[in-house]
């Protein structure tokens, strides 16, 4: 019967019960899309970042990572390969060297980043392959040419075909000098890389560096983001009896600043949350604080009978728990059929153009529905909101009998 | 056999500088099966010591025996459950739950003293049949008269076979005719249950129907006589 006497309080004033339902409809719904978007977001960085450079894992010289050292170098690759080509959870692999150096055309200079590529390895890994705007992808056999930022082109202002002069410091402090051509000019969305970026063929870096066959890195994707953790313990673990000079890093180390854009991302939407439930949780107070205050005389009759304080508290509670859940459930799933739509169809926020070209997003977005998004907004607006209602289930438990009963 | 014992019961409110003495040394014995007006004009004290008696509001002074336990060395988890298992109230304004049907109603004591639903809904047929609220068992307060209402809150007093019921004023918000059903009624419950039952009022039909009168006037008892 408590039960019956809770649900029949709710709709006993329906106006107010329905707008006070209304204010957790909408904040849970707003919780689990947001919450959504912002881990299909956050996906869709980690994935473009993953796929434009850094790939999810990384093995490379100890220290490389913090010093980018010519002579920190992965000695023996196809050690490596070996180990990669049986290891469960490895999608692909690729490597590459690099160096700064200066490239000139007839008459300007940059000094740029020159990455040396396998052809055919590295569209497998990255997703540099389908940025080439003119031009073509490097191919097997190639040797002295190149790939240009688009923006490193314009300023060099040097075409497909064009030349470039390279001039590096080779691994054992010999000069490397070499003319390239331009085969191919590739545009990412991210202007830094488009800006301070060439690659040449493994090969022939190798050879113009100087390399001795070593390389500076081996880049790994995996078949999911959520396996990356377990290939990069499996890579350690097979690396640790063969090489000790070697580190194997994973996608938050080699994108910290990544790392800390999302962390920031996530604190000040956790903040914007906070104030909304904050402002949920203060109707929901005040809907009870309002049946307190008019069901005061009736509480009063109750206790008259025999009722504990604990039980008349434990009644409110029910009521607040049921007002809470009625909004939870319905917000939730409102919230996930329209994340859902969106999660299909995508979004496009006008305006926001630029900024994702900027972080190598797409210009439409897609939120990501997940347990984890549904659960947790859903979780603080329920906690939240029976958190509220305790006050004035406390102002209950308080009251006296004869003065309740007095109550007008 | 006494059920309740008021020695020397003394309550003075309080309101900042001001104060007003609402029960002056009371001294009153209730034995089962009493029928009894506690009459008086109002701001006698009437309501006050009702209240005392039934474990509402505590002494300043004096002391209350309820079969024999004093309240005012009650804590209130104990005092609400000795009101849950021996007191029965019936006011003014019936009081009612809203929002539950008169069976409902009637079976809230039942519930709170812990009986298994069918028993519980049993009794509160049976009772409301007694009342003589046959068939309207599924009908909210609102859409009961004020007698009948008044009706489900007597079987409500009395559906948890308490030892003495509290009725406070109870026919002041009812036409006469309803209010001399009412007290037939509760005079019905008192010959044929032997349910002890106290009334604050200052109607005189209640008064001819009581057996005992007792009159207080500035908090103390100034005449308690059989009839």
């Amino acid at each position: 019967m408590n039960f019956i006497m809770a649900w029949r309080n709710i709709w006993r004033h329906p106006r107010r019960s329905i707008l006070t339902i209304a204010a957790i409809v909408f904040a849970t719904m707003l919780l689990v899309f947001m919450l959504s978007w912002q881990f299909g977001a956050y996906d869709t960085m980690i994935d473009a970042t993953v796929k434009i450079h850094t790939g999810h894992i990384q093995i490379q010289a100890q220290g490389y990572q913090d010093q980018r050292d010519m002579r920190k170098v992965v000695p023996d690759p196809n050690e490596i390969e070996r180990i990669l080509t049986s290891l469960r959870g490895v999608k692909s692999y690729t490597f590459r060297a690099e160096d700064f150096s200066l490239v000139s055309s007839e008459n300007r200079t940059y000094g740029v980043l020159v990455i040396g590529i396998d052809p055919q390895k590295e569209p497998s890994v990255s997703t540099l392959e389908d940025m080439i705007r003119r031009g073509r992808f490097l191919e097997a056999g190639d040797r002295r040419s190149a790939l240009a930022g688009e923006i490193l082109a314009d300023n060099l202002n040097s075409p497909v075909g064009g030349d470039l002069v390279l001039l590096g410091q080779g691994r054992d402090g010999s000069i490397a000098a070499t003319v390239l051509t331009i085969k191919g000019i590739f545009n990412t969305g991210q202007d830094e890389f488009d800006r301070t970026m060439i690659h040449i063929p493994l090969e022939y870096f190798q050879e113009l560096y100087n390399m001795r066959g070593a390389v500076h890195m081996a880049v790994v994707l995996c078949d999911s983001l959520t396996a990356v953790p377990a290939v990069k313990e499996r890579i350690a673990g097979a690396l640790s009896g063969i090489d000790s000079s070697l580190a194997v890093l994973d996608w938050k180390e080699l994108n910290p600043g990544l790392v800390q854009a999302i962390q920031m991302d996530l604190v000040s939407g956790f903040i914007f949350y906070l104030i909304l439930i904050i402002v949920v949780a203060f109707s929901i107070m005040n809907t009870f604080l309002m049946a307190v205050f008019e069901r005061t005389r009736e509480f009063g009759v109750m206790m008259s009978m025999g009722m504990g304080p604990g039980r008349l508290m434990g009644l409110l509670l029910m009521e607040s728990l049921g007002i809470t859940l009625i909004g939870v459930v319905i917000g939730t799933i409102a919230g996930a059929a329209v994340t859902w739509y969106f999660q299909i169809h995508g979004m496009v926020i006008p305006g926001a153009e630029e900024v994702a070209r900027q972080f190598g997003l797409p210009e439409r977005m897609f939120p990501q529905l997940s347990f984890l998004s549904i659960a947790v907004g859903a979780g603080i607006v329920l906690i939240l909101t029976v958190l509220s209602a305790l006050y004035p289930a406390f102002k209950v438990k308080g009251l006296k009998p004869v003065e309740a009963l007095s109550a007008v | 056999m006494t059920i309740v014992e008021c020695r020397n019961v003394k309550k003075i409110y309080r309101q900042g500088e001001v104060s007003v003495t609402a029960l002056d040394g009371v001294d009153l014995s209730i034995v089962k099966g009493d029928f009894m007006a506690l009459a008086g004009p109002s701001g006698s004290g009437k309501t006050t010591l009702l209240n005392m008696i039934g474990g509402l509001d505590s002494p300043d002074g004096g002391s209350i025996l309820l079969n024999g336990q004093a309240l005012e060395k009650m804590k209130p988890s104990q005092l609400a459950d000795m009101r849950l298992h021996q007191v029965g109230f019936v006011f003014q304004s019936y009081n009612l739950i809203p929002v539950l049907s008169a069976v409902e109603n009637v079976e809230f004591v039942m519930l709170l003293q812990g009986m298994p639903l069918q028993e519980r809904r049993r009794k509160a047929l049976a009772i409301l049949d007694d009342v003589g609220l046959a068939g309207k068992y599924g009908r909210r307060p609102a859409e009961l008269s004020g007698g009948q209402q008044q009706r489900v809150a007597v079987a409500r007093a009395i559906v948890g076979a308490p030892a003495i019921v509290l009725a406070d004023e109870p026919t002041a918000n009812l036409d006469s005719a309803s209010g001399k059903d009412l007290l037939k009624l509760m005079q019905e419950m008192n010959e044929s249950k032997k349910v002890t039952f106290i009334f604050s009022t200052h109607d005189k039909m209640v008064m001819e129907y009581a057996r005992r009168l007792t009159l207080i006037r500035d908090g103390r008892i100034v005449e308690d006589r059989r009839k």
